[in-house]
């Protein structure tokens, strides 16, 4: 079998077992990108670095020092800042940004023995649900629907790092999650993608979108694996005050445990015209493998669940355009010429952001502008508050709530980018945990009739990552999901 | 509220975004159309409830008031469009 269509767990056993050197997995890595480039899912490889690192990696296992991920290969997604290696957001006004810090999220993973293979594709400064709005062009999904040649999205905004783990060009990767960047690629790729509590990951050295929804996460092959790697990105950070100083768990003994008696909500707002029969059928097959596996089942309500977009689409684009208020043309990035400072940033910001980005930069100024505050952004953030409430109310009842990840598959590249509001229902099953700060982990459990992979999935309690763990563990067993896409690439 | 060419113009140069003439109204009935979806948040009863600004409880920590990174000018200028002497050169501002 070839090096690259292992899992990170057992790739992890044979560098262990000394089966191959992670200088070799690296190598074999580094061929299926080279391979891959169609896909367009890296935007920049970095195999001299990456053979380096699995070097480095193989002295330290050989002198009995291996850390938990050690020599393990993995993507990183290119909004995570690496020192000294070009970091963009995938937009133009970060065209050549060089960070000279590490984010912490990736120097953990460095720290624990992984490798880098290079920065992955996304939506710049990840805005948008199907990676059409980088800069460097969309990723195309490794999945196609059966007899069709048509390229599909790999959904986003992580759409770079789902199509790397599907079309096993990585290990795992990391990703990030605003308002389903992680889950709903992660369902149109038929890979495991978790976004933890909002806290969990530092956020340091992460570009920042919005900042009280932006969260990091892994995408991975298998639950196990997402384990594996949340446990290693997790943990507090002094440089992001927002991240919680308590302990983290390994992760990976809570997947495989026993969920009998656990109690699994079922929210009926989570049923949306035009969902297809599909989609309900998979949720339910869901219902019935948690039940044969000892949960009960529990139906819930969370009223406002049809009012978080609209409210995601008030506080995210608020957050956005103060963030990215940054972007001024005079410290780093894009400088274009005006015949003042005033048309110095404007036409630098004109030139260097793409369409999506300003247009939620100008919803979020015009949402905090003078005589709209209160009306748009305050009641937006009472809004949040009630969403958050319909979960309180429902962890009276359950232990965990199951819910497909995404209202369709995988669709065609170009058919919602004309109708924002369109594409922005794609997270019409994710966002709410943003708003909440809760865990949600999307996995795959099932194919549609032509062929694509479907996601369901499972949101916990803040903190409880281990209760998600476990009841992803258990429908992972349960729905045998072992498709892989054809590869045509 | 109807967003009009006036306003498209006003918030873009808040934003300091040069938006050129031609897209102005193309922009006006696209954010239109996001704001009146947004408008169905009208519909929740939201009297006497606090706006949630944070979903973690934890306080804000503190820290000693020390430096912990600084005193490296060269790697904070390093991504400046034009710099001299570890200075970011920026245009003229004051006449």
């Amino acid at each position: 079998m070839s090096l690259t269509k292992l899992t990170l767990a057992s790739a992890l056993d044979g560098l262990a077992k000394r089966e191959f050197t992670s200088v070799e997995l690296t190598q074999a890595h580094i061929e299926a990108v080279e391979a891959a480039r169609g896909l367009n899912a890296y935007i920049l490889e970095t195999p001299d670095k990456a053979l380096d690192m699995a070097a480095k990696s193989d002295a330290r296992r050989a002198l009995g020092e291996a850390g938990p991920l050690e020599g393990a290969p993995l993507g990183v997604k290119d909004l995570f800042c690496t020192e000294g290696v070009r970091t963009t957001a995938c937009s133009k006004i970060l065209e050549t940004f060089v960070p000279t810090y590490e984010s912490t999220v990736t120097s953990q993973l460095w720290r624990d023995g992984a490798v880098m293979l290079g920065k992955l594709n996304l939506d710049q400064f990840a805005m948008g649900s199907s990676n059409e709005t980088s800069y460097f062009g969309p990723v195309t999904n490794p999945w196609r629907s059966a007899g069709s040649n048509k390229a599909l999205t790999p959904g986003g905004s992580s759409g770079g790092s789902a199509a790397a783990v599907a079309a096993d060009l990585c290990l795992g990767a990391t990703a990030t999650d605003t308002g389903g960047s992680i889950r709903q690629p992660a369902a149109f790729t038929g890979t495991v993608g978790i976004k933890p509590t909002y806290g969990r990951c530092s956020r340091w050295g992460v570009v920042a979108f919005a900042s009280s929804l932006d969260q990091a996460g892994p995408i991975a092959k298998t639950v196990e694996d997402a384990a594996l790697l949340l446990t290693s990105m997790s943990g507090h950070d002094p440089k992001d005050s927002t991240s919680l100083d308590i302990p983290v768990p390994d992760f990976t003994q809570f997947v495989g445990k026993s969920v009998k008696g656990l109690k699994i909500g079922i929210p009926k707002e989570y049923r949306v015209d035009n969902m297809p029969a599909e989609i309900e059928k998979l949720w339910q097959d869901g219902i019935a493998w948690l039940k044969d596996a000892g949960c009960e089942i529990v139906d819930i309500s969370l009223p406002h669940t049809k009012y978080a977009l609209p409210a995601y689409y008030i506080v995210a684009p608020a957050e956005a355009s103060s963030n990215l208020a940054r972007y001024d043309g005079m410290r780093y990035g894009l400088r274009e010429d005006g015949a003042n400072l005033t048309e110095i940033y404007e036409h630098t910001r004109a030139a260097g952001f793409g369409d999506e980005v300003k247009r939620r930069i100008l919803i979020g100024t015009y949402v905090l502008s003078a005589g709209y505050y209160d009306a748009y952004y305050l009641k937006a953030l009472k809004v949040r508050r009630r969403i958050a409430e319909d979960f309180d109310n429902a962890w009276a009842q359950c232990d965990a709530i199951l819910t497909p990840t995404a209202p369709s598959a995988a669709f065609g590249l170009g058919e919602n980018s004309n109708d924002p509001i369109a594409m922005y229902l794609n997270d019409v099953f994710t966002v709410t945990t943003n708003l909440a700060g809760l865990p949600g982990l999307s996995l795959p459990a099932g194919l549609d009739a032509n062929g694509l992979p479907l996601g369901l999935q499972i949101i916990g309690k803040p903190l409880d990552e281990a209760t998600v763990f476990s009841v992803a563990g258990a429908v992972e067993k349960a729905a045998g999901f072992t498709a892989k896409a054809e590869m045509w690439w | 509220m109807a967003i009009d060419a006036a306003t498209v113009r006003k918030v873009a140069r808040l934003a300091r975004i040069a938006e050129p003439e031609e897209r102005i109204e193309a922009l006006a009935q696209e954010l239109n159309g996001i704001m009146t979806w947004i408008e169905q948040l009208a519909e929740v009863d939201t009297d006497g409830c606090e706006p949630l600004t944070s979903v973690v409880a934890a306080g804000l920590p503190l820290r000693d008031d020390v430096v912990t990174m600084g005193g490296d000018p060269a790697r904070v200028t390093s991504n400046a469009p034009k710099s001299v002497n570890n200075f970011f050169v920026v245009p003229k501002v004051v006449e």
